[in-house]
């Protein structure tokens, strides 16, 4: 990452330029070629820092008002096996392996579901728990009552990654 | 619900990306079937109506170098209002969210620096004496942000 990268993801975080060109539109600017900012992009996007260039829509907004977090207890030779299984579910979109807190903490998966309903939801948890069969010790699923905060990962504009 | 077919096929399609191209928007209207212009107008209205979050790049903590992991407390139920004030203070704090459990409080802790979470993290226990777990990722499997729609 260097000083131009650092001023393409500043300028366009809040959002892509939605005009055919978005590129050209950003470079112009930033006052570099589009071909620069194209290519600045696609090493980014080859290096993981950015995951994609996409829409990223608004869960409650789309009717999906209910998330619920999953936990589960799975034995720490199985965990990686189902995570993947768990994290393939179309309705799962966060799946992590984190550590447990014992006694009172024993789990060490967690998946995020979202529902339009509470029906739907538990629907999804049973889809999760036939992946799991007898693998699973315990579980538990801790739902959202309210947004207290919400900010997405913003890059702070006097960030210096030299 | 104010999106309607057309709507939900643009969705659907632009989870998952676009290509770095001149023209990125061109093959997706090809591949969905409306005009360029239909699709960009609409793209913008979705967003304009907070059915998007935003259309841009999507950011990975840990590839740009910084700490993120989840965290957690158990707050007392009288004391919610002034802890959830305190915790929200700290610009650290993205995504903070009242659960329906004991350990009551989740949010995400990101800062530019990985030795920066534990300073937060006992900054946070020291204002409200209370504990603060962090649930630091060990293991990724697979991010699906698609919603079916």
């Amino acid at each position: 990452m260097d000083f131009l990268d650092r001023e393409i993801l500043l300028k366009t975080q809040g959002g892509l330029p939605l005009v055919s060109k978005p590129f050209d539109e950003v470079a112009r600017t930033i006052g570099c070629s589009p071909e620069m900012v194209r290519e600045r992009f696609q090493k980014m996007l080859e290096m993981g820092v950015v995951r994609r260039i996409a829409a990223i829509p608004n869960h409650y907004q789309l009717g999906y008002r209910l998330n619920g977090m999953s936990v589960w207890d799975l034995p720490d030779e199985m965990v990686d096996e189902l995570g993947v299984r768990v994290g393939s579910l179309d309705f799962v979109t966060h799946c992590y392996r984190r550590p447990r807190f014992l006694p009172d903490w024993p789990y060490n998966l967690f998946a995020m579901v979202h529902a339009r309903s509470r029906e739907e939801l538990d629907g999804q948890l049973l889809k999760i728990q036939e992946i799991l069969e007898g693998n699973c010790r315990a579980w538990d699923v801790l739902f959202s009552k309210r947004i207290l905060k919400k900010t997405g990962l913003r890059m702070a504009e006097k960030r210096c990654f030299d | 619900m104010v999106i309607d077919e057309v709507d939900r096929k643009i969705i659907s399609r632009l989870q998952s990306g676009i290509a770095v191209e001149e023209e990125p928007f061109r093959s997706v209207a090809l591949e969905l079937e409306i005009d360029e212009g239909e699709l960009l107008r609409r793209l913008q209205g979705l967003v304009d109506r907070g059915v998007l979050s935003r259309f841009g790049p999507l950011l990975n903590a840990q590839a740009l170098g910084g700490g993120v992991t989840l965290a957690a407390m158990s707050v007392p139920e009288d004391r919610f209002e002034e802890v959830t004030e305190i915790v929200n203070s700290y610009p650290e704090v993205g995504h903070n969210y009242e659960r329906d459990h004991h350990w009551n409080m989740w949010f995400v802790l990101l800062t530019e620096d990985p030795e920066q979470i534990g300073r937060v993290q006992r900054l946070i226990e020291k204002r409200t004496a209370l504990e603060v777990r962090l649930f630091p990722k060990e293991k990724e499997y697979y991010l699906n942000f698609q919603l079916q729609l």
